[in-house]
């Protein structure tokens, strides 16, 4: 019984990892970018629910919403003022230092906006738990909605993107950024929406990791970001159904290698399987054939 | 804005230094060396001191050093990270010290006090400590921090100076025959916390979530465990976190469910036991928890619902809210003098005070014996000593420097902490 509610976490656990990992890879695949500062967008998202949801009293809906679309403005922001003078003009090694530098500016503001303290997040999940097997096993509301969320967030992404024009221009741009320029297609515009639809799944990874994992730090973001990136990577960088796999396979690992082998070892667990995993196949799991696909 | 205020400081104390320094001609080489540079803050600092002794000296009639008072003197972190602490030693030690001289001093002399910052930094700890032995100070109540304690401990050992530090809790601070501590060490709590739950009876089986990560946390765990074998409960789950991984706890929690833990000991920081205490009642999982003083301040997360810390347990030297007679006027006081509620670290100082009077009074040290004088006396005294404060009743040390006090037992009751009798 322990082991299903262990796979249950593990299952929870890895979609928020999942829709985080959607972010980078989905701005990987197309500005051939890594986004470390994507994990500090999230904690804006979660701070921005704080104060909406629980100092100001608005309904989570409205929150969310708001949270939404600050990050998706935020995302846009960044991407304006941080990568794109960068983006032609200096190596990719200049554009990561830079997104590194982001994560750093972002944390530290909230440092100072919002102070060192824990803040105890309230969950906006409202959905009840389910319990099974005479109370043996409880599945949380946020456990469900995760799960959920993350279930319609993948399908969607995947209409998005094989249903209509703008989705199209990203793959366009995806597999030869100079040639879809040629054909028409405003690269810039193209990528600027890729930094929205990550900024705004950053804010719901946001909502739901907060609600799970009830605290709010400068720092929430970054550890689950890094995983993220390690699923993302894991999964095969660029690959949507790769970050969902790589997601929720990490998360699953995480959880059981606690349970199992050792609760200190977690995080040295998830990263020896990371290496082992490129060691065997060095583009991630679903990342063989098509490596740089949307 | 601080660094004004220092400047606008230093440009007084240089000017105080040349109009009532001429005899002191220490303070004015002083101050002419420091020309007011950043880099040179502590020199900066001494020559702040030296200025006020000048001043004093011209003010009082007894020259320094004829002795009719005690000099004791203070380090802690009144600047940077840890200024929290370094703040509550400084205006703890001070209510004490006001009260004394109020009261008539000890044995009719009084104590003067100066206090230095030492950023919670090593090295300027031992700054701050020569700084106040150039002013003249025969007892020391420091460092805040243990790493600073230990610093200075190496040079108080040197001058057999006695030393009370009121909140370096590593068991290396008091090393050194002439250091003793207010607060615990880190492992004595845990064996305190073993003791208690199995002595009152208040579970048979227990699990343990603890930061292996974290010095504090698994120095009390494996004190805690140790101490299990000799009691009469079972240690069912012992789970581990580390510093990276902090927000997930539910499989430590399955553990301790599946085990059938009645009771789970966090020997934790409050921030990761709100989370265990939301995450533990969102699985439907009701055990009694019971912490050390790492859980004090739990009622303060910001939005956390205090309703699930209902009934917690912890074992803390000291509580703001408790309602016994002697803290609540302390906190009065406190708060009218500092306009801020006294944390652990106060009470620690305000007590280290009262523990060097009681100490004085013992040993018959005079203020006008030497240092190392009033050191071996004291040094005497504290293992014959008795003390009530707000740390604890019945404080008494072993020659090692380590204190022995019986751990106060705390419940949260109505969203306070309330002394458990």
């Amino acid at each position: 019984m322990s082991f299903i509610s262990y796979l249950i976490n593990g299952i929870s656990l890895g979609s928020v990892y999942a829709i985080i990992a959607l972010g980078y890879t989905m701005v990987y695949g197309i500005a051939k970018m890594l986004n470390f500062a994507h994990g500090d967008v999230i904690m804006v998202g979660g701070f921005t629910i704080f104060f909406a949801v629980s100092m100001q009293g608005l309904p989570p809906v409205a929150g969310i919403l708001l949270a939404v679309v600050l990050c998706t403005l935020l995302g846009i922001t960044i991407e304006y003022i941080a990568y794109r003078p960068l983006r032609q003009a200096a190596s990719s090694l200049a554009v990561l230092i830079t997104a590194i530098g982001v994560s750093y500016f972002l944390q530290n503001m909230a440092l100072l906006i919002f102070g060192a303290n824990t803040k105890a997040f309230t969950s906006v999940v409202t959905v009840p738990a389910i319990k099974l097997a005479e109370g043996q096993i409880m599945i949380s509301g946020e456990t469900i909605v995760t799960i959920i969320s993350c279930i319609i967030i993948m399908i969607g992404l995947t209409l998005f993107i094989n249903k209509t024009r703008a989705g199209q221009a990203m793959l366009a741009v995806s597999e030869d950024k100079g040639a879809a320029q040629l054909m028409g297609i405003n690269v810039n515009g193209t990528i600027s929406l890729t930094f929205a639809i990550g900024s705004a799944l950053a804010a719901i990874a946001g909502m739901l990791l907060c609600s799970a994992y009830p605290s709010l730090t400068p720092y929430t973001g970054s550890m689950p970001g890094i995983k993220a990136f390690v699923a993302a990577v894991f999964g095969g960088i660029g690959s949507i159904p790769g970050a969902l796999i790589g997601g929720i396979v990490l998360g699953i690992i995480e959880i059981l290698g606690k349970a199992y082998i050792s609760s200190q070892m977690a995080d040295a667990i998830v990263f020896l399987v990371l290496i082992v995993v490129l060691l065997v196949k060095p583009t991630g799991i679903l990342g063989k054939k098509i490596q740089e696909k949307v | 804005m601080k660094k004004k205020v220092v400047s606008l400081l230093l440009a007084a104390s240089l000017v105080t230094a040349m109009l009532s320094g001429c005899g002191n001609s220490g303070s004015s080489d002083a101050g002419t060396e420091s020309a007011g540079t950043e880099e040179e803050a502590d020199d900066a600092q001494q020559t702040q001191t030296d200025a006020s002794n000048a001043e004093e000296g011209s003010d009082e009639t007894p020259a320094e050093g004829s002795g009719e008072t005690y000099k004791i003197g203070a380090i802690g972190p009144a600047t940077g990270g840890a200024a929290v602490y370094g703040i509550a030693v400084q205006n703890g030690a001070d209510l004490a010290i006001k009260e004394i001289n109020e009261a008539g001093g000890i044995n009719g002399s009084m104590i003067e006090y100066n206090f230095q910052d030492d950023e919670c930094d090593n090295e300027k700890s031992v700054n701050a400590y020569n700084t106040l032995k150039d002013w003249g100070m025969q007892i020391l109540v420091g460092s805040t921090t243990s790493g600073c304690s230990i610093a200075v401990s190496a040079e108080s050992a040197n001058d057999n100076l006695f030393q009370l530090t009121p909140s370096g809790s590593s068991v290396d601070c008091i090393k050194n025959d002439n250091v003793f501590q207010v607060c615990f060490t880190d492992p004595n709590q845990g064996v305190g916390a073993a003791q208690y739950i199995g002595s009152n009876g208040v579970a048979e089986k227990v699990a343990v979530i603890y930061d292996s990560s974290d010095v504090y946390s698994s120095g009390i765990y494996e004190k805690f465990a140790g101490e299990a074998a000799n009691q009469p409960f079972e240690i069912v789950s012992s789970e581990a976190f580390t510093a990276d991984n902090k927000t997930d706890f539910s499989v430590q929690l399955q553990k301790a469910k599946d085990a059938g833990a009645e009771l789970i000991f966090l020997p934790i920081y409050y921030t990761e036991a709100s989370l265990i205490l939301t995450q533990a009642n969102a699985m439907g999982y009701e055990p009694e928890f019971f912490g050390c003083d790492g859980l004090d301040g739990i009622l303060n997360v910001e939005n956390f619902d205090t309703a699930l810390a209902e009934g917690v347990m912890l074992l803390t030297p000291f509580a703001a809210d408790a309602e016994d007679e002697a803290t609540k006027s302390f906190v009065s006081a406190y708060e009218a003098a500092y306009g801020d509620t006294p944390n652990q670290f106060a009470a620690d100082a305000y007590d280290a005070v009262y523990i060097i009077k009681a100490a004085i009074e013992q040993s018959g040290a005079a203020p006008t014996d030497s240092a190392s004088d009033i050191c071996d006396k004291l040094k005497a005294a504290m293992t014959e000593i008795s003390v009530d404060g707000l740390t604890g009743e019945a404080m008494s040390w072993e020659a090692g420097g380590a204190v022995n006090k019986a751990p106060k037992a705390m419940e949260i009751v109505d969203g306070n902490y309330s002394l458990i009798q």
